[in-house]
């Protein structure tokens, strides 16, 4: 084990692993974060923690992951290298690493224009593949980057996000493939939606291997609407949804839209679940929470399994 | 070359506010090439000044000059028997040669006429785009000529990033994705080795951020 996380025994015990996603709320109340772990619980091994997600300035993902792991759920840190030097990571991934947190996400973060303050001066010291290098060279050489010792090494999994449908597409599979040699252990991918494309994209990762090197996490966002659906084409880079799909839920009256994304949701879990070198799925019910239950079971993948340390 | 653009004429009107004789200082450097701070800049600007003063009703005298570089000494001397019979100077020199003049004319008060923009190449008249953002550690041999540090907007070395959206940036649809360009270039080259390495973290204290930089040629000095 490398780091002994419940996500990392999930999957080397060979389970189909399970995680989600909570969205720290805009302020400091706190009990928002554990309203949501409430509804996440018990329907996964892990829950990501988002870092200012689309650059809209919320609580921090530290302090999500420790309301997270409160109410009983192994949290997951995203962690983004566009606010932080290698100083400021380090010191987070020290702390974290020293309030019990196991899990690491390593990501580029949305460039500051998408939120709030798109003004703000962005860091990138360091690159999200870079990040993988020095969390693991922290983790497994008991070392900063800058050679010297540490007083206890963080053990993290870590892990990286990849979005196989983003440009160009033939550089996916290199890009992936550079993450792992930097040092991830699992990966999230972005939202799918091209089961087509998205087969594609694991075809040529399983010529390299790839699969076999780290566990791939295949990520889902239940539709809310056609609505929504068009909206996430149109405005989120990198995401690609079928007209065939969106026509399934734009079929159906306003009022039943939600429950056919969902029915969709499942159908497409238990398909990923079939592909060769998926060790799991990675559910982004966004502001969606309460669905999770549905969607996970649904798919037959609840309880989630109790693997001993 | 440095690039600029020209100030908004209502906030050199403010900075000129409490001023009623100046020069305008103009340089035949770069600022000339772009066409912001040249000769025929400065007569342009001047005019516009002192019509917009006269229709004030406080009227405005200007000496107009250009130098042949404000970022060398020696053209500057010349203005210094001049220069502190006027108020103010409006320089419409880059950065760099407003301040260097401000630290030569230490009694003369500088205002800045343009804005001072990037290191960066003419696409066409009128259009400039930036190539380089002086870092101190060239890596273009790597990256097939394309600078991963000014052309990527998160300046990252493993790119493209998931906004790479069919060649352009998610930030600006008017603006390629710097990696998909280097990509493209290495394929050309046929040096995508090159792109499946990974990269060391780069060192930035040869950048901005080792505090100001000097250069000093021991062959020269």
């Amino acid at each position: 084990m490398k780091a002994g996380s419940n996500l990392e025994r999930v999957l080397e015990a060979g389970h189909f692993a399970v995680t989600a996603e909570c969205g720290p709320p805009r302020g400091a109340d706190g009990d928002k974060v554990l309203k949501k772990a409430e509804l996440v619980k018990g329907n996964v091994d892990a829950c990501n923690v988002t870092d200012n997600q689309t650059s809209v300035v919320r609580m921090s993902s530290v302090a999500g992951c420790m309301l997270v792991k409160q109410t009983g759920t192994e949290p997951l840190l995203q962690m983004v290298v566009r606010d932080r030097n290698r100083i400021a990571l380090q010191s987070d991934l020290l702390g974290a690493a020293a309030l019990g947190v196991r899990n690491l996400l390593c990501l580029s973060g949305d460039h500051q224009k998408f939120g709030d303050d798109p003004q703000a001066k962005n860091v990138f010291d360091i690159d999200s593949i870079q990040l993988i290098h020095l969390v693991k060279t922290m983790r497994d050489e008991g070392v900063f980057p800058s050679g010297d010792k540490l007083e206890g090494a963080p053990k993290f999994y870590i892990g990286c996000a990849i979005n196989p449908f983003a440009d160009p597409f033939e550089i996916r599979v290199p890009r992936f493939k550079l993450k792992i040699e930097a040092g991830a252990d699992f990966v999230q991918t972005q939202c799918i939606y091209n089961m087509d494309k998205f087969k594609r994209f694991m075809e040529e990762a399983k010529k390299e291997g790839l699969h076999e090197r780290t566990k791939i996490l295949a990520g889902v966002t239940p539709l809310k609407s056609a609505g929504m659906a068009k909206f996430m084409n149109r405005m989120v880079a990198g995401i690609e949804i079928p007209e065939e799909f969106i026509k399934r839920i734009a079929d159906e009256p306003k009022e039943k839209q939600a429950a056919k994304g969902i029915e969709m949701c499942i159908e497409q879990i238990q398909e990923i679940k079939e592909m060769e070198g998926i060790a799991g799925v990675h559910v982004m019910a966004i502001e969606w929470e309460e669905k999770l239950n549905e969607i996970v079971g649904g798919a037959g993948l609840l309880p989630r399994p109790m693997v001993e340390q | 070359m440095i690039t600029g653009t020209p100030k908004p004429i209502e906030e050199i009107l403010e900075m000129l506010e409490p001023y009623d004789n100046i020069i305008v200082a103009g340089c035949f450097g770069c600022v000339t090439v772009c066409r912001v701070g040249g000769d025929k800049e400065v007569q342009v600007l001047s005019s516009t000044l002192r019509l917009a003063r006269e229709a004030a009703g406080r009227k405005i005298e200007i000496k107009e000059v250009c130098l042949e570089r404000q970022c060398d000494p020696e053209y500057l001397e010349p203005m210094r028997p001049y220069i502190e019979d006027y108020q103010a100077v409006l320089s419409i020199a880059c950065g760099a040669g407003i301040q260097f003049m401000a630290e030569k004319f230490t009694k003369s008060p500088l205002l800045p006429g343009i804005n001072t923009g990037f290191l960066g190449v003419t696409e066409r008249q009128g259009e400039w785009t930036e190539r380089c953002q002086g870092c101190g550690d060239c890596v273009l041999h790597l990256t097939g000529g394309i600078c991963p540090v000014t052309r990527c907007a998160k300046s990252i070395f493993h790119g493209p990033c998931g906004g790479s959206v069919q060649g352009t940036c998610e930030v600006d649809k008017e603006v390629k994705c710097g990696w998909q360009l280097i990509i493209d270039r290495l394929v050309t080259l046929d040096q995508m080795d090159n792109y499946g390495k990974l990269k060391p973290y780069k060192g930035w204290d040869s950048s901005r951020d080792g505090g100001p930089r000097r250069i000093i040629r021991e062959d020269m000095v």
